[in-house]
């Protein structure tokens, strides 16, 4: 790492000569404000310019997110001209948005609102005709909405770099611009995997998820038996929305603030993970012995499972048959949990927490209906969304003291589901449960299970279990599997068992987790970009390990809904309730 | 609607030819349209199945350029020059008379698929201001009198050409 010696209105650092201007002010302690800087400017567009600073002998304001640092650099952030083109850009932005603030769920978390402020923006400044927007909210997962857009290129970036995909793109020229998939059509017309990754970079409110908190409030009013049930990795995210550090667990304040919303029962996801280890592990292990479809791949994640329909619509039959977690919970609530304290069905309405966005488009589908056709979930509400909920009702979230999960025939959960929501934790949970059924007995070495840990893209490992060799892989995001994927099409792949997550990360990266940028978060390392995932995921495996029972299979109340209910792993009605089918939608446009 | 068969056959060849490219979109963008006159969504769909680039990308590149048309365009391209040079010189009152006359504003084509007018941004002919470039031919210092001689001789080359073609 080479330094270099640069000043900064008139005082003197010492930098690495990697940085771009804007990141080497960074380091110094200085924020200038942009709004389509991106990836340590290695994706910056510098198309905000809201960036502007003054480098002395260069020509003209320089866009800092892109331009390199070099030895006797003298910047100006402070200059009067600066600041004075700074302001002239945020007022040029503002001037061609909507500015519905204050309804705006976008609004504690908007950057371009923070910018505006910081750079001093005066109001109406530049008064004149807007570019046509488009409003779409066709999806059940995600809304884009361009009179809010700043045409920074982040969202484009995102989905082409982590998914691989690039869905979307920059539509006409000049002052017609917008941002959308092609042709300008909705996302739910084109092969969108509804992941929200998009929505997580996002300077604005032009790219959100979809609301639901009205329909839970509907179904309170109509006076519905309302449960809910909580992803794992909501508890280690929620807290950030409340101020708190990244990677606070908030499991106990979490459930006291559901229960004061009036839930009627307080749930945990991990009951139903503890479930989909029993069916996945189960199912591995007969395709194994009956010579199945191998590689199996898991399908908890929707993001992933709608990768997969649609553009690899040939290799369906590699994935588990398993409904993701939180449909089987409903599925379970609106059958076992019915029928065990006589309430109908139908009055049943099931609301899943959950960091994703494509859980509300799974939500839908017609695979997904169980008792007498009834959706096994009713509503999808993010973790955002659950913030919102919660100061909506008042509730001093910081303040609240912890309480337990509802404990009746479903509350129990093992450490094995917990780690469901970071990426490699599915796969850690089924080896614990499928060694003890192939060995009779339990192996410590897989309570941490490194090689499958940690935030690769694509993580390799082997087992031996018994006789047999087990090579398995764990991959997350869409782009680090395609390679993973063209294997398995070209009949070369060497695993047994593959873990597939859309997001990178895993959970507890969803997009539908809190925002995280670092420009918004004063009280956070100035590397929070890079270190939110590890230590968010840090905060699950602690909770697995605070677990005194920490594999699935000793679930006792998951034993006694087999034995009073489902009678085995893989029987007919488990198959009823808790397997689904796929869809080559191969023909969506790309 | 479909492409036809022998369109495919083509756009598969255009691709090809500049696979290998570093850049090789503009390129095939610029040979289907100068080949097929334009650029429609299913034209698109089979470079980005040829290429791997999105949709979304290619499109963002078809609309970004004027020079790239999604729909099909007229026998006859009339481009009018709004440059500088051009617009101090009254090009805006010449294409604004184009649009009386034919019915269309730019970037549209007349029903019997004749006429296309386009809004053009220098053509680099400044010294001829106000320019026209219909199809390869460009007309010099043109002023709103000559507008309806210029799509007059549009339809008398149209009549000769069928004459001849009869």
């Amino acid at each position: 790492m080479a330094l270099v010696n640069i000043k900064i209105d008139g005082i003197e650092y010492k930098v690495d000569s990697s940085l771009t201007v804007l990141e080497a002010a960074k380091q110094c302690g200085y924020n200038i404000p942009s709004l389509c800087s991106f990836n340590h400017g290695k994706c910056s567009k510098a198309s905000c310019r809201v960036c502007l600073v003054e480098v002395k002998g260069a020509r003209g304001l320089v866009a800092s997110c892109v331009y390199p640092v070099n030895d006797g650099m003298e910047i100006s952030i402070n200059s009067q001209k600066a600041t004075e083109a700074r302001r002239v850009s945020v007022e040029l932005l503002l001037s061609n948005h909507n500015q519905d603030c204050q309804s705006c769920r976008k609004n504690q978390n908007c950057e371009l609102l923070r910018v505006a402020q910081l750079v001093g923006a005066r109001e109406g400044m530049f008064k004149g005709e807007k570019t046509p927007t488009t409003y779409d909210d066709l999806s059940p997962s995600l809304i884009r909405d361009t009179s809010k857009c700043v045409l920074c290129g982040r969202c484009i970036e995102q989905c082409k770099s982590v998914q691989g995909i690039g869905i979307l793109g920059f539509e006409n020229r000049g002052f017609k611009t917008i941002v959308g998939p092609a042709y300008n059509k909705s996302f739910n017309n084109v092969a969108c995997l509804q992941c929200g990754q998009c929505v997580t970079v996002c300077p604005t409110g032009a790219l959100m998820e979809k609301g639901e908190i009205d329909k839970v409030d509907s179904a309170f009013k109509a006076g519905k038996f309302v449960v809910v049930q909580t992803a794992p990795a909501v508890r280690a995210a929620l807290g950030e929305e409340f101020g708190m550090p990244i990677g606070t667990p908030v499991t106990g304040k979490m459930v006291t603030a559901l229960k004061r919303l009036g839930f009627a029962r307080v749930y945990d996801t991990n009951f139903a993970a503890d479930l989909t280890i029993m069916e996945e592990a189960n199912e591995l292990l007969e395709r194994i012995n009956n010579g199945g479809k191998l590689p199996m791949i898991t399908s908890c994640s929707p993001g992933w499972v709608n990768y997969a329909e649609q553009y690899y619509g040939d290799i369906l039959g590699h994935l588990s048959t398993c409904k993701s977690p939180h449909e089987m919970e409903g599925a379970v609530i609106k059958s076992y949990f019915a029928e065990k304290n006589g309430i109908k069905p139908e009055d049943i309405f099931v609301v899943s927490i959950m960091p994703c966005t494509a859980k509300k488009f799974e939500k839908e589908r017609p695979e997904c209906r169980g008792v007498n056709n009834l959706p096994d979930v009713d509503a999808v509400l993010t973790t955002r969304e659950l913030a919102t909920y919660i100061r909506r009702a008042g509730i001093e979230f910081n303040r609240l003291p912890n309480s337990e999960f509802d404990q009746d025939i479903m509350g129990e959960y093992t450490g094995a589901g917990v780690i469901f929501g970071a990426t490699g934790g599915v796969m850690e949970a089924a080896l614990r449960t499928a060694y003890f059924w192939l060995t009779g007995e339990n192996a410590d070495s897989l309570l941490k299970c490194e090689p499958v840990r940690g935030l690769e893209g694509v993580k390799e490992a082997s087992f031996k279990i018994k006789d047999m060799d087990v090579k398995v892989a764990v991959v997350s995001s869409m782009k680090a599997a395609k390679p993973i994927l063209d294997d398995i099409r070209a009949g070369k792949s060497p695993y047994a068992f593959i873990e597939i997550m859309g997001c990178p990360g895993g959970c507890i990266n969803g997009g539908g987790q809190p925002y995280v940028r670092s420009c918004m978060l004063p009280n956070e390392d100035i590397d929070i970009e890079d270190t939110y995932r590890a230590k968010r995921a840090a905060a699950l495996y602690s909770e697995d390990e605070r677990q005194t029972v920490r594999r699935s299979h000793e679930n006792t109340q998951v034993q006694a809904l087999y034995k009073e209910y489902l009678k085995k792993p893989g029987s007919h009605k488990a198959h009823e309730l808790l397997h689904t089918s796929y869809n080559d939608r191969g023909h969506k446009l790309k | 609607m479909a492409l036809q068969e022998h369109a495919i056959k083509e756009i598969k060849e255009i691709v090809d030819q500049y696979k290998n490219e570093p850049t090789p979109l503009m390129m095939i963008l610029s040979a289907v349209q100068t080949k097929f006159g334009y650029i429609p969504m299913e034209a698109q769909e089979l470079i980005s199945e040829e290429t791997g680039l999105s949709v979304a990308e290619i499109y963002g590149v078809v609309t970004f350029y004027s020079f790239f048309s999604l729909k099909p365009k007229g026998k006859y391209i009339i481009g009018v020059c709004l440059g500088t040079a051009c617009y101090v010189k009254n090009s805006q009152q010449v294409i604004d008379k184009f649009q009386t006359l034919l019915g269309i504003k730019p970037g549209e084509t007349t029903p019997d698929g004749m006429f296309t007018i386009d809004a053009l941004r220098c053509i680099g002919a400044c010294a001829l201001a106000p320019a026209v470039r219909v199809n390869d031919k460009v007309y010099p210092q043109v002023r709103v009198e000559d507008v309806e001689k210029i799509i007059d001789d549009c339809e008398r080359m149209e009549a000769a050409k069928n004459e001849k073609g009869n």
